[in-house]
């Protein structure tokens, strides 16, 4: 029943940075004239001091308006602010009523409510909460054109060439029925990149694979700007705005997990 | 001869709905609305009620007359994988044909009815089962709102246990997804493009809204016919 073993029973490769941090979790090792009495009153300090918000909303990498012409401020100020920011508020309230899961990281709080498949109700706000930080920041003003060096090499071994690729991409986000988003990730067990369709909240996390990139296919994210014209966003976004920086430098902190061979050293 | 046949084929054009006719295969066509664009302002804009039926509607009719073709292709060629495969996509657009079809005609002016309350049975089935009017409204409006992604929230009718349901689908399943027995009376579109041109993200207003501009006197036929 602590929060730490549900916490800590979940994924070990996400590094538990929070529980140093979590009072419940010191170690209660000095300062007791009478230990029970001490953890008592320490947990009536907790209880005493509500703490109202788990997750904050962070702010995308860049300005509003940035992403102009091509993802209005409008649809951001609607996008980041009404849907991510009440993604945020949501899930600030439902932990507020949910002791156990306290402490998590929200990656770890992902996994945790995702429960194999049967999500809890915290799953959809944590996911998605999770899911548009990642877009924001997998997108920059002066997107578009395409990786260079490892990440691009990966791409061509891949999927043969960046532009075969960038279709499949395009094409899967065409090809998704109802809400959800595309993704390309890095599957641990197959230590390979792949295009993955998602529905609704679920990301690739919850498979233990690592995101690269994401796209937002849920109506909400190009209604404003593009209306049903979903080819037009797609072809938009991987054009102008997506980031392959971004791109890039998660593909190179995923390697320090996944192992993809050893680099082509020239002999001498 | 064949050849001749070929060729004629060919000068006819590439129409779809030619080809589908000659091998004897029904293909559907948007239906057209009973009001104006613009008949249901101001619940819902006739910005929205354009886009909604001619480009999305009319999406789902095209290619729900492509996977059918395609369909019929595999079958004819005994291509299992390829039947099995394209079960998604007509369930996604044929679905997608069937509950806009219902929609348009759940809705109405308010100049020809749009909004009455019903009468007869099924006014007294709602109250019977629900205490009244209201409380259905809200139940389906919290339904509604509380739908993940992308959906509809329906008024049915269990036909063999003559009771009313609430459900709600996914994306665009029909209503006989959740039962075998169940007959769509009502159904509220909640796919945000439904909506969100007018109301942005806030569907209880769109949901509280919508409710002036339903045709009870559609569900009430609809109930009539099956529980006489």
């Amino acid at each position: 029943m602590s929060r730490s073993a549900f916490c800590s029973s979940g994924s070990n490769l996400v590094p538990k940075t929070t529980e140093a941090l979590n009072p419940l979790n010191r170690p209660k090792k000095h300062h007791y004239l009478n230990g029970r009495q001490r953890t008592n009153l320490y947990q009536k300090n907790h209880r005493a001091s509500k703490v109202l918000a788990y997750y904050g909303l962070r702010s995308p990498p860049y300005k509003l308006d940035a992403l102009e012409p091509y993802m209005s401020q409008r649809t951001l100020e609607m996008h980041w602010g009404e849907h991510h920011g009440g993604y945020i508020d949501a899930l600030n309230k439902q932990l507020a009523k949910n002791d156990l899961l306290y402490g998590c990281t929200l990656e770890e709080l992902i996994k945790v409510t995702y429960n194999n498949g049967n999500p809890l109700p915290e799953f959809n706000n944590a996911a998605q909460v999770w899911n548009h930080d990642f877009f924001w920041e997998s997108m920059q003003p002066g997107g578009g054109s395409s990786p260079i060096l490892g990440l691009l090499q990966q791409i061509e071994k891949d999927f043969g060439s960046f532009t075969n690729f960038r279709e499949k991409f395009i094409d899967a986000a065409l090809k998704l029925f109802g809400s959800g988003w595309v993704w390309l990730v890095l599957k641990r067990e197959e230590k390979h990149l792949a295009i993955v369709k998602t529905s609704n909240a679920v990301n690739p996390l919850v498979w233990n694979d690592i995101p690269i990139l994401n796209l937002d296919m849920w109506e909400h994210a190009y209604y404003l700007d593009y209306k049903n014209d979903k080819a037009k966003y797609a072809n938009v976004f991987m054009n102008h705005l997506v980031s392959w920086n971004a791109a890039m430098a998660r593909m190179a902190r995923a390697q320090a997990f996944v192992n993809l061979g050893e680099p082509k050293i020239p002999v001498a | 001869m064949a050849l001749r046949t070929l060729v004629t084929r060919k000068a006819l054009g590439n129409s779809v709905a030619f080809r589908q006719q000659l091998r004897g295969l029904q293909t559907h066509t948007l239906p057209d609305l009973p009001y104006d664009y613009g008949a249901l302002e101001p619940a819902i804009s006739g910005e929205i009620m354009q886009l909604h039926h001619q480009k999305h509607h009319q999406t789902y009719v095209t290619n729900f007359n492509k996977a059918l073709e395609q369909l019929d292709d595999a079958i004819n060629k005994g291509d299992s994988p390829t039947v099995v495969k394209l079960q998604s996509a007509i369930k996604f657009n044929g679905g997608g044909h069937i509950n806009h079809s219902i929609f348009w005609k759940n809705l109405a002016p308010v100049r020809e009815g749009g909004g009455e309350p019903p009468k007869g049975s099924l006014g007294w089935a709602i109250d019977n089962h629900f205490g009244s009017l209201e409380a259905l409204v809200q139940k389906m409006n919290a339904d509604g709102a509380g739908l993940q992604g992308s959906g509809w929230v329906w008024l049915g009718l269990d036909k063999e246990m003559k009771r009313l349901v609430v459900e709600t689908t996914a994306n665009q399943d029909p209503l006989v997804t959740k039962g075998s027995s169940l007959v769509p009376l009502l159904g509220i579109d909640v796919w945000e493009h439904a909506y969100y041109l007018q109301y942005k993200n806030v569907r209880p207003d769109y949901l509280k809204n919508i409710w002036k501009v339903i045709n009870w006197k559609y569900a009430s036929d609809i109930y009539e016919k099956e529980c006489p």
